[in-house]
């Protein structure tokens, strides 16, 4: 088998433990050289643990874990030399301006210092960060940090770029401007793996993603695929007004294919989303407000991970 | 360091583990080259010591016996001196410096998430605190040239003993830093380094201490104060091979044991 055929990421079984507490439980998930890989799920799912792991940064406990057909444990510094990482938490150097951050970082990987002087210009240019190149780490708003560290993981020009909810915290047009790289460089054939919980950066970014939940991996595909298995085609989203819509739950039953309660409106999940509209006025009752939509990720993701009423 | 010295092959296996160290240091001289002053307030310290020594209290000790000949006091307190400030310059570095780095500021998680591992950020700090007290040794050796105390050209031979002081106490107070758990803990640092500054046959022979001179020579500084005093006056005895292998098994340890306790903190 060719080097190249490996698979960026393999693990089997893979499992974190934080003393009596596991936070990853057996999990198995293969990456493609080259696809675009995302993991979902709600706060505490263990997305950061899964990725702290295949970054070479936190011991598995047990099953086992390839990066590029390399065990961590033993290979780790080759691995993370072939790493693009942006953490969850910034780790940004405070002692060094903007500019110092990134040739450092080079340096830790022992890239020439031309290079990373060159390589961290064009990168501060791309973060529209140049202008504050020589100010230092704590001037930065937290969105300007993230994009900082998101600039300092591409340092190294890596094969796999792990991203820790790469856009919290950015504005939609850095956003923007973040999604057309990472185009390029899956275009270029670089491994992207990310969490975030936005649904549709999952949808735009991610060639197949699983999703996660205490631990598990509750599903997985593509992004259309996890629609069509776990949504309808449509939904219909209706308001009652501020604490009333879980009371308005009983009468809704048997309304579309199922119901979803949220603290703010209720979504109905029905093929038309039109008529769904017309039996819920037929029954009498009367919302503040009403919208019928094309059913998405997010769907996806409550029925997943939140609590429906169907099951 | 090369695959095939002798230094490599004696090295416990964490430490051989280490790639690129150098680029931690790299990294700190960048920080410093920004605020140069920081390096050199440890300046001050023994130079008024010196001056304390020079202006007074040499002249009311008069002489001192030392290897069978006897010798002005202030030639046997000046490379005492000296090594101390060596042990001052590591020890400030490889306490307050990297408990920060290494509670608070994420310095290292961001080291460790490259190809760098917990040896590198072991060793390049080690080397780093090392060089810095190194800087306070020639400082302090100018001061002497300046006084008219630096007495014969030997006291370069002082120098290589000093980096070895630097070494060992960098190395243990890195691996010390490791278990702080507060800024409080930090009070102990000069509980421990007062009384070895004191009592390392620092400011009187090892005989004088009679019946206690085991206890003396128990205190790390001592062979670095053994060590500096016979390469400044040129007398080489089989003893100092003793004072070299006592530093070079404190660094050995501590670098090891700071190398693997930024594993456990860090790599969870
Ligand atoms: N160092 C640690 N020590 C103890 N428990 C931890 C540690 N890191 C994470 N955990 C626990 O592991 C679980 C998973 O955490 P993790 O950070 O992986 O979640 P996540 O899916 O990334 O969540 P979020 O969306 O909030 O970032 C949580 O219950 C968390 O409290
Ligand atoms: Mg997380």
């Amino acid at each position: 088998m060719n080097v190249n055929e490996q698979p960026a990421i393999r693990a089997k079984s893979l499992t974190k433990k934080f003393g009596d507490f596991e936070a990853v439980r057996g999990i198995d998930v293969e990456v493609r050289p080259g696809e675009s890989f995302g993991f979902l799920g709600p706060n505490g799912a263990g997305k950061s643990s899964t990725m702290r792991m295949i970054a070479g940064v936190s011991p598995v406990t047990s099953g086992t874990l390839e990066i590029f057909g390399l065990n961590p444990a033993t290979h780790g510094s080759e691995i993370r030399n072939r790493l693009g990482v942006v953490p969850q938490a910034d780790n940004l150097d405070g002692e060094l301006t903007l500019l110092d951050n990134l040739i450092v970082y080079g340096r830790y990987f022992d890239i020439p210092r031309a290079e990373c002087v060159e390589r961290a210009k064009e990168l501060l240019d791309f973060v529209q960060l140049s202008e504050r190149s020589s100010g230092r780490v704590e001037s930065l708003s937290g969105g300007m940090k993230r994009r900082l560290t998101i600039a300092r993981g591409l340092m190294n020009r890596p094969e796999m770029f792990l991203l820790d909810e790469p856009t919290t915290g950015l504005d939609p047009q850095a956003r923007h401007i973040l999604w057309d790289r990472l185009y390029r460089l899956k275009q270029q054939g670089v491994t992207l793996v990310l969490t975030t919980h936005y649904m549709d950066e999952a949808e735009q970014l991610c060639d197949r993603l699983v999703v996660m939940d205490a631990g598990r991996i509750v599903a997985e595909g593509s992004p259309r695929e996890l629609i069509t298995r776990y949504s309808t085609r449509e939904v219909l989203e209706l308001r009652f007004g501020t604490g009333s819509n879980v009371e308005h739950e009983g009468r809704l039953l048997g309304v579309g294919n199922r119901l979803e309660v949220l603290a703010d409106r209720v979504l109905v999940y029905a093929d038309d989303g039109e008529s769904a509209l017309h039996e819920v006025h037929t029954r009498g009752l009367q919302p503040e407000s009403s919208l019928v939509r094309r059913s998405s990720l997010e769907d996806v993701f409550l029925r997943l991970t939140g609590r429906s009423l169907e099951e | 360091m090369s695959r095939d010295t002798l230094l490599w092959r004696v090295a416990p296996p964490i430490l051989r583990s280490a790639r690129r160290p150098q680029r931690v240091v790299e990294r700190n001289a960048i920080v410093y080259r920004r605020t140069p002053m920081v390096l050199i307030s440890g300046f001050f310290e023994p130079l008024f010591y010196l001056l304390s020594i020079r202006i007074g209290f040499g002249a009311l000790v008069g002489d001192v016996d030392f290897a069978g000949r006897s010798i002005d006091y202030a030639e046997f307190v000046a490379p005492a001196l000296m090594a101390s400030s060596a042990m001052n310059g590591a020890v400030y570095d490889s306490t307050m410096n990297i408990f920060f780095k290494l509670r608070y500021s994420k310095t290292y998680d961001a080291m460790l998430a490259s190809p760098l591992g917990a040896a590198d950020v072991a060793l390049g700090e080690i080397a780093w605190a090392m060089l810095r007290g190194f800087v306070y040794s020639i400082s302090f050796l100018v001061c002497l040239a300046a006084l008219g105390m630096a007495g014969s050209w030997w006291i370069l031979a002082s120098l290589p003993a000093c980096l070895l002081i630097g070494l060992a106490f960098a190395s243990v107070g890195m691996a010390l830093t490791t278990y702080m758990r507060s800024w409080a803990d930090f009070d102990w640092v000069p509980a421990i380094t007062l009384p070895l500054f004191l009592f390392s046959a620092t400011f009187y022979p090892l005989s004088s201490y009679g019946g206690l001179a085991w206890i003396v020579q128990l205190s790390p500084l001592y062979h670095g104060v053994a060590l500096v005093r016979g390469a400044s006056l040129g007398v080489a005895s089989w003893g100092m091979f003793v004072h070299v292998g006592v530093l070079l098994a404190l660094a050995t340890v501590g670098l090891s044991v700071a190398a693997r306790r930024v594993e456990t903190l860090l790599l969870k």
